[in-house]
């Protein structure tokens, strides 16, 4: 009697029509290959946290050597693309306002004379609090061009660094090398997710899931086939996606492939789980789009890819946990730069494994109640 | 009816009628409003990504866990050592074995570390010719490192001062004041932007859906042969779309102002009329999706590619638009949500500045029409 609970052949029939529907047109292969990987190049150099290519408005009202010298080197410093002078205080607030510049700086009359003299030589800047993370960045770019100042100035103090900093597995913080890899998961989480919450609600809504109920097929054999294209389509995404970030971003991969791949195959079968349960209690196919929706950008927001997990309250530190890329985020950031080693890829990969179960079940207890 | 015919080509039927108008926004709106998934974006969902944008993606940094490795056990490291746990922007554990500290940085449960080393006393004796602390930090997450640089580097240099082994800065002092926002909040920076996806999720996603819906259903062509024209069609569809999106934007901007004290120095008619002005590329978008895709997996797909996605990483709320590559740059020119962030940003945070919004407000026209002329093309290819 097993026979009819689960039948290979009939299995694999399913399995290539569940792939058929998703890829038999080709306007809808293009939509789940290339428009992915086009969204990892744009976004990856797109996702930045440097400040370059600003506006910054400079209000000079000293005459002597420092203040020249200063805006020499405002002016050949690499992230200012432009630089205005202007004659009044108001006009630097007039620029502010407007958005025309990012920070705005007032040199007082006796700058040169103070600096001169090895006192202390303040310098205003009105900063566009709009943008306040590149704001505070500019800050910092322009402390440095002062400090190089002083430092040829002789000031005192200013030239010993009572400190050594050493970045690992990314010397120079290049932000693309953390991008890509979280690119990586998120572009293949929406992919998946979308492409299995539709499964079940597009039967339903054009009622061919009634016929699928008619048929000798199994609760089982309908999960699988629904999760298997999913499955196959996400990962070969990750793989693809994985790939491009090591050929053609030249982002260094030092971790196990295998471990990676392992990784990546539970965290979209934790996907698949949760896009199944979305598609069983949606009635169409808005529903189930509009939930995967409701889920997944919450999920990301919350996964630590934008910030640091224990940055957030407990509460919210707790649901992290419950977020399949949240794990995966730790195994493929690990994976391609800290040569992350079994044990910690194992203590990562457990939880996943854990939510892919509890999904997977959910999904069947939900397909089953829709199927009876 | 006084209907009257405004070109001989067409028959007087197909001319506008306010009340053919209005029964068909009337059923359009009770499809909207039946579908629960529907409210659940508009009124639900807006608010749990404010909530998200307010309490989980603070770009404020606090809590910073870091190690410190006390090599040395003179009475002057055990002070730095108070010294880093005082600070509420660090979550200090201590070790004595760079290798048991190196360990958790690979794992992922330190951020960075600072070595005390050995002979700090002697160290201090010398008065900086060599560096009295290393300071290693994970630079796979190069935003936390860069924290974790300017954090320790802050302990060291105070506690360092206080002993009179740095010098107080003498010399250019740089003394930033940050306008319009000057505690720095970053949930006053971000909320715009969430303001932006909901509202890209509504007009773009669902207009695509729903009228790719039609299609796919094939009760597109059904209502195109009926007496109604396609201006009314479309309109009968949009409008009960955009006044949706127009109350969960003032829903969002109520609990922007009232729950999380963003503050709204611009005036609300300004907020509306540049918030209605978005519809219209939003809208236009949402229209050319589904008449290209003409099935609802389609439609979501490229709706989530060229809509949804682009509104959350190339609208310059997360990311500087100035810092992107030209090419780059070139791209968000198309990305309507990025006139609409930098809109919501003046009116939330600086207030009216015309100069600012008339640029914004004649591009977002300028790609609404756009879309609006592609997917008339589109549609009235599919027909013949």
């Amino acid at each position: 009697m097993l026979s009819t609970y689960f039948s290979a052949t009939r299995l694999r029939a399913q399995f290539f029509k569940e792939l058929l529907s998703v890829l038999r047109d080709p306007r809808s292969r293009m939509v789940v290959f290339v428009p992915p990987l086009m969204q990892l190049l744009v976004f990856a150099f797109a996702a930045t946290l440097e400040v370059r290519n600003i506006e910054l408005a400079v209000y000079n009202q000293d005459s002597g050597r420092w203040s020249y010298e200063l805006i020499q080197r405002l002016n050949s410093a690499g992230f200012i693309a432009r630089l205005q002078q202007v004659d009044s205080q108001q006009q630097l607030h007039t620029l502010l306002d407007r958005g025309d510049t990012m920070a705005a700086l007032s040199i007082p009359v006796d700058f040169s004379r103070k600096l001169a003299a090895g006192e202390n030589s303040p310098l205003q800047v009105l900063v566009d609090g709009r943008r306040s993370n590149s704001g505070q960045i500019t800050v910092a770019y322009l402390s440095a061009i002062a400090a190089d100042m002083d430092a040829e100035a002789k000031i005192e103090g200013t030239t010993t660094t009572p400190v050594i900093v050493r970045h690992w597995f990314n010397p120079n913080l290049t932000y693309r090398w953390y991008i890509v890899p979280g690119l990586t998961g998120i572009l293949a989480l929406f992919s998946s997710l979308l492409i299995t919450s539709l499964s079940i609600a597009r039967e339903r809504e054009l009622g061919t899931f009634d016929q699928l109920l008619v048929s000798p097929t199994s609760t089982m054999e309908i999960i699988i086939s629904k999760s298997l294209p999913a499955l196959a389509i996400g990962t070969a995404l990750g793989l693809f996606m994985t790939g491009a970030g090591v050929f053609i971003f030249g982002i260094p991969f030092t971790g196990s492939v295998v471990l990676l791949l392992i990784s990546l195959v539970l965290f979209i079968l934790s996907v698949v789980g949760i896009g199944l349960v979305l598609s069983a209690v949606s009635m169409t196919q808005q529903q189930a789009i509009l939930g995967a929706f409701a889920v997944g950008v919450p999920a990301v927001l919350v996964s630590g890819f934008a910030t640091p997990i224990e940055n957030m309250p407990l509460l919210l530190q707790w649901i992290a946990q419950c977020i399949p890329l949240t794990h995966f985020l730790v195994i493929v950031e690990g994976s391609f730069l800290k040569a992350m080693p079994a044990r910690d890829i194992f203590a990562n990969l457990w939880p996943l494994l854990i939510i892919a179960v509890v999904t997977l079940s959910l999904a069947v207890i939900f397909v089953r109640g829709r199927l009876q | 009816m006084n209907r009257q015919s405004h070109s001989s080509t067409k028959p007087s039927v197909r001319s506008f009628d306010l009340q053919r108008l209005r029964a068909l926004i009337i059923k359009e709106s009770l499809q909207a409003i039946r579908d629960p998934s529907t409210l659940v974006i508009a009124f639900v969902l807006p608010v749990i990504l404010l909530l998200l944008f307010a309490y989980a993606v603070s770009l404020d940094a606090k809590n910073i866990r870091i190690g410190v490795v006390m090599e040395s056990s003179s009475p002057a490291a055990h002070d730095l050592a108070s010294a880093f746990t005082a600070t509420k922007f660090l979550d200090v554990s201590f070790a004595h074995d760079r290798r048991e500290v190196a360990h958790r940085l690979i794992s992922g449960s330190l951020r960075g570390y600072v070595v005390i080393p050995q002979d700090f006393p002697q160290r201090m004796r010398q008065q900086g010719a060599e560096p009295l602390v290393q300071i290693i930090t994970d630079g796979s997450y190069p935003n936390t490192a860069n924290y974790v640089e300017n954090y320790t580097k802050g302990v060291v240099h105070s506690w360092g001062t206080s002993q009179n082994l740095v010098m107080p800065h003498q010399g250019t002092t740089l003394i930033p004041r940050y306008w319009f926002n000057p505690e720095l909040e970053s949930r006053r920076a971000l909320i715009p932007g969430a303001i932006a996806i909901v509202m890209t999720i509504i007009g773009t996603m669902l207009t695509a859906l729903v009228v790719a819906r039609e299609w796919e259903r094939g009760t597109m062509e059904a209502i195109l042969s009926t007496p109604a024209s396609v201006v009314e069609i479309l309109a009968g569809k949009l409008l009960p779309y955009f006044v949706l999106a127009m109350l969960s934007t003032l829903g969002a901007t109520a609990l922007a102002i009232y729950a999380f004290g963003v503050p709204l120095r611009g005036s609300l008619s300004t907020l509306l009329l540049i918030s209605a002005v978005f519809m219209v590329p939003a809208l236009g978008q949402g229209l050319l999706i589904s008449s290209l895709a003409r099935n609802q997996f389609l439609a979501a797909q490229i709706a989530l590619f060229t809509g949804f996605l682009p509104s959350f990483m190339l609208s310059g709320f997360l990311y500087e638009i100035d810092a992107m590559p030209a090419p780059v740059r070139l791209i968000t020119l198309l990305v309507p949500a990025r006139y609409y962030v930098d809109s919501l940003k003046t009116i939330f945070l600086a207030g009216d500045i015309w100069s600012i919004f008339l640029p914004n407000l004649f591009a977002m026209m300028g790609i609404g029409l756009l879309f609006f002329t592609l997917a008339k093309r589109a549609t009235r290819k599919s027909l013949e």
